[in-house]
């Protein structure tokens, strides 16, 4: 049986999406996991990044937007640094948080009000603008 | 010398005690950092997707300010380092971005500020062994872990800051400061970043995996360059404690700090009192304060 991978098959809206966000070609990803196994956050994500790479050249579009696996990366680019493929796996992972930010109907995944008033005190603008820049539109 | 500072946001407020340390330090090596007298938030974070362009506009505009007082931007805090820093390539090599970024800022920038890290000040102007002879008070070998943490390794090719498994110059700067670095396999991973925000318990864990590896290799302190880190590996160590009741705790101090001990500065100079695991009294067990 004859099994058609074309480009044109596989690569379908969602993925063509993440690929001009992130500039990266989501192609070159031969699936050997070393983003995984150097990722300090993986410990919490529903998928590994290779993962979420192969479900979105899939079109599993659903399956990838309901993984935390983009909203648990820290952006600490060990993976990208690690990719024997020189993927920047830490774009591809901004691109989808960034599709789901830039819905009209404002996904924000943290409001102020949800943070403790003990921790607002404590915690240094650092931490809040670099919070506030990845999880809110 | 004199060098163009750039503190940043976090350095005016939480992290006081990175930077006074950092400023008094400098005039007691003999180099003076003048403040820029204009600036904003760097944006805390280097925009990740290519078509960010607005997010590059506050950093730019940091570096286009630069260049009218001199030719180099200096920081202590290891993100404005990575964000000021990898903005400054971007406008270098890419003509459509660095059209984009001017013509939004209403300044003509071409990417021609140098823009260094204050680590890389002591190693290359005053010298590590120019540091040694600057030395006023022996800290007497002390066990201190080097955290690098992300931002002043990666991206490696962009940052040109260190190697990128294997970073020395925080290991020579305790050298020369009479410390002892301690070597453990956790100093380059990732404090868990702005994730104290949006996912804390994720964010603890790296904190708690960092510390443990230090202190099974026999660090009795660690120290930091960047005020997110001190936070998640400072602060975090109350949450920490919550889910692992057999965590012993252990003082994370700013490098300049650690410099300002060494260099025989008053200890009210050092503010101490701001770090949340208070190490004066590891300093007073060990006869430094």
């Amino acid at each position: 049986m004859k099994i058609d991978v074309s480009r044109q098959k596989v690569h379908n809206e969602f993925a063509q999406k993440v690929e001009e966000i992130s500039g990266q070609n989501l192609f070159a990803c031969y699936q050997c996991g070393n983003c995984t196994a150097g990722c300090p956050v993986a410990f919490a994500m529903d998928l590994g990044p290779q993962q979420v790479i192969r479900y979105s050249l899939l079109g599993l579009e659903e399956e990838v937007l309901e993984s935390n696996t983009f909203w648990i990366c820290a952006s600490c680019l060990q993976c990208t640094s690690r990719c024997p493929k020189g993927l920047d796996i830490a774009r591809i992972m901004e691109a989808i948080r960034l599709i789901i930010l830039r819905k009209k109907e404002r996904f924000d995944r943290l409001e102020v009000d949800e943070l403790p008033e003990e921790f607002l005190e404590r915690v240094p603008q650092i931490a809040l603008i670099s919070g506030f820049r990845k999880f809110s539109s | 010398m004199e060098y163009l500072y750039f503190p940043g946001c976090t350095l005016y407020t939480k992290a006081k005690n990175l930077d006074e340390a950092g400023r008094e330090c400098a005039r007691v090596l003999g180099f003076e950092l003048r403040e820029l007298s204009n600036w904003t938030c760097c944006g805390a974070t280097f925009p990740l997707a290519k078509d960010n362009i607005m997010a590059l506009a506050p950093p730019a505009r940091i570096l286009a300010r630069a260049k009218q007082e001199g030719s180099t931007v200096t920081t202590l805090c290891s993100v404005c380092f990575n964000v000021i820093k990898r903005t400054n390539r971007l406008i270098q090599a890419d003509v459509e971005a660095r059209e984009k970024v001017n013509t939004f800022i209403e300044m003509d920038y071409e990417g021609d500020v140098q823009v260094l890290h204050y680590l890389e000040i002591l190693k290359r102007d005053v010298g590590f062994d120019g540091l040694k002879t600057a030395v006023k008070r022996d800290l007497g070998g002390l066990k201190v872990a080097p955290f690098y943490g992300c931002m002043l390794l990666r991206p490696f090719e962009e940052m040109e800051f260190d190697d990128k498994e294997a970073p020395r110059i925080f290991e020579e700067f305790l050298e020369a400061i009479t410390c002892e670095p301690v070597d453990y396999p956790y100093k380059i991973e990732c404090c868990g970043a702005f994730q104290s925000v949006g996912a804390p318990e994720v964010a603890t864990e790296c904190a708690y995996a960092i510390l443990s590896s230090a202190l099974r290799s026999g660090a009795e302190a660690v120290t930091t360059t960047c005020p997110l880190c001190q936070f998640n590996i400072d602060s975090m160590q109350k949450e920490i404690r919550e889910g692992h009741n057999d965590f012993p705790g252990i003082p994370i101090l700013y490098f300049t700090q650690l410099l300002g001990l060494a260099l025989g500065l008053p200890v009210e100079k050092l503010d101490f009192e701001r770090n949340d695991v208070d190490p004066r009294p590891l300093l007073r067990e060990k006869g430094l304060i």
